[in-house]
């Protein structure tokens, strides 16, 4: 019966089951929100460390950039997940998977915040220890505003990059939209009707993130030149 | 009955790395065909086919390669088609490098002067001809380190395969695990693994953009 042609398509199950979704869709949120927070913090850091710091430090932050960003994430989640016990550390599915991606977004960030770190010229620098700025605040004000400012095109894009990887989560069971979208799937069989919906539904919360990230940039940036 | 974890479960997975490669190489070959398709009619002179190719872009770039998977096994499976799991992860990972590698490569055609266009123009060269004889081969320089940085992303991307059920490198990791519960060192060797298949491939990237910023001052790069 079930040829190419007369399939019925049956999205009524699917919207039975939209506030389950839409509690997905939420968590999938709060994850990439909180991963964007702290990988950022550390990829500040670690930019930081990688042109200011000592040898060590820089060799250091070195290693973790180049050996997060040429392994996949889904890796370092199983390692998260399935490894850390053995560590004596048993964390929850949604621990493991906001542990794995702020160790992701950080080596990324890190990488991508050191190209504007290194743009801050040394000039700029020495004008503020001569203008008796105190260490912070020249940190502050003269390297990781004017650093986020050059390089917010790519900062967005990779943090975009984090709500879309945000699926592979389900891979361990995080609560978040994939997973929800698996377990309807597993109880109704309607795949094509929900990884349609759920899609439609990763596209708009991109594109909502984008608009936001363009309105902060013309917010905080924008206006202090 | 666990397994230990001895150099024949390695020999397994640098088996099972065979597979992402071949994947890998098949992501890039059908993503990077139709992703110059798409980079040339993006900088089109019909400005419909410019913002469906924008609008192509945009569309695939906001949903996540792992939906396009799931979407392409179970969701084509339900009309009657048969897809198996190698041709729903080839079509999803085609469709996804397409939309990224369009956008890199559009920025490179875009990045030759404007005047290079005028003057091609203004010797009765036609847009494809332009195109082919002039642009191109100043695009190609550009669009090398940042392809092949695109690279490490689709070996990456393609341990998520793993998850409908496909056996590459990371589902043979997960099946190792199961029957000999080492975890460290299961995934310990697997990422080493993708680490030695991804790392040169930055490294090239890198030297590629060094070379390109020493030989070629005028062209101001991307």
């Amino acid at each position: 019966m079930d040829g190419p042609l007369n399939y019925t398509f049956q999205f009524g199950t699917v919207m039975d089951r939209f506030p389950e979704l839409l509690a997905g869709a939420a968590m999938t949120i709060r994850l990439s929100a909180v991963t964007m927070v702290f990988g950022l913090l550390i990829g500040l850091v670690c930019s930081i460390g990688k042109v200011y710091g000592p040898r060590p430090v820089r060799w250091l932050v070195s290693s973790y950039v180049e050996f997060i960003r040429n392994t996949p994430f889904l890796i370092q989640l199983y390692f998260v997940f399935f490894a850390l016990p053995n560590f004596g550390l048993r964390l929850s599915p949604d621990a493991s998977a906001v542990i794995a991606m702020v160790v992701n977004l950080g080596a990324y960030s890190a990488e991508i915040v050191r190209a504007g770190v290194e743009a801050v010229p040394e000039g700029q620098i020495e004008a503020g220890r001569a203008l008796g700025l105190r260490r912070l605040q020249i940190i502050r004000f003269l390297i990781v505003f004017p650093a986020l400012k050059a390089v917010y095109p790519a900062l967005t894009s990779q943090f975009i990059l984090v709500l879309l990887g945000s699926s592979i989560v389900s891979a361990i069971a995080a609560e978040e939209l994939t997973a929800v979208a698996n377990t309807i799937n597993s109880q109704t069989f309607r795949s094509f009707e929900i990884y349609t919906v759920v899609t439609i539904m990763y596209v708009a919360i991109v594109f909502a993130f984008r608009a936001i990230f363009t309105s902060i940039y013309a917010f905080t940036f924008a206006r202090r030149g | 009955m666990l397994r230990t974890f001895t150099f024949y479960e390695v020999w397994l997975l640098i088996l099972a790395a065979r597979w992402t490669i071949i994947l890998s190489l098949a992501a890039f070959v059908c993503g990077g065909s139709v992703g110059i398709v798409v980079a040339i009619a993006r900088i089109a002179p019909y400005r419909a086919l410019r913002y469906l190719m924008s609008g192509y872009i945009q569309f695939v770039q906001a949903i996540p390669v792992l939906m396009l998977l799931l979407l392409f096994y179970f969701g084509l499976n339900l009309f009657g088609i048969r897809v198996d799991a190698w041709s729903a992860a080839v079509l999803a990972f085609t469709l996804s490098t397409s939309a990224f590698l369009a956008e890199i490569w559009r920025g490179c055609l875009q990045a030759v002067p404007s005047g290079q266009w005028d003057a091609a123009r203004s010797l009765g060269l036609n847009f494809g001809r332009t195109l082919l004889l002039i642009i191109l081969p100043q695009a190609v320089r550009m669009a090398l380190p940042p392809t092949v940085g695109y690279m490490v992303q689709v070996v990456k991307g393609t341990s998520l395969a793993a998850l409908i059920g496909f056996t590459e490198l990371a589902k043979a990791g997960t099946q190792i695990n199961t029957i000999t519960f080492e975890p460290v060192l299961v995934f310990g060797t697997v990422a080493a693994i993708y680490f030695l298949i991804c790392w040169p491939l930055s490294m090239l990237s890198r030297h590629l953009e060094k070379q390109l910023r020493v030989g070629r001052m005028q062209i101001p790069a991307m």
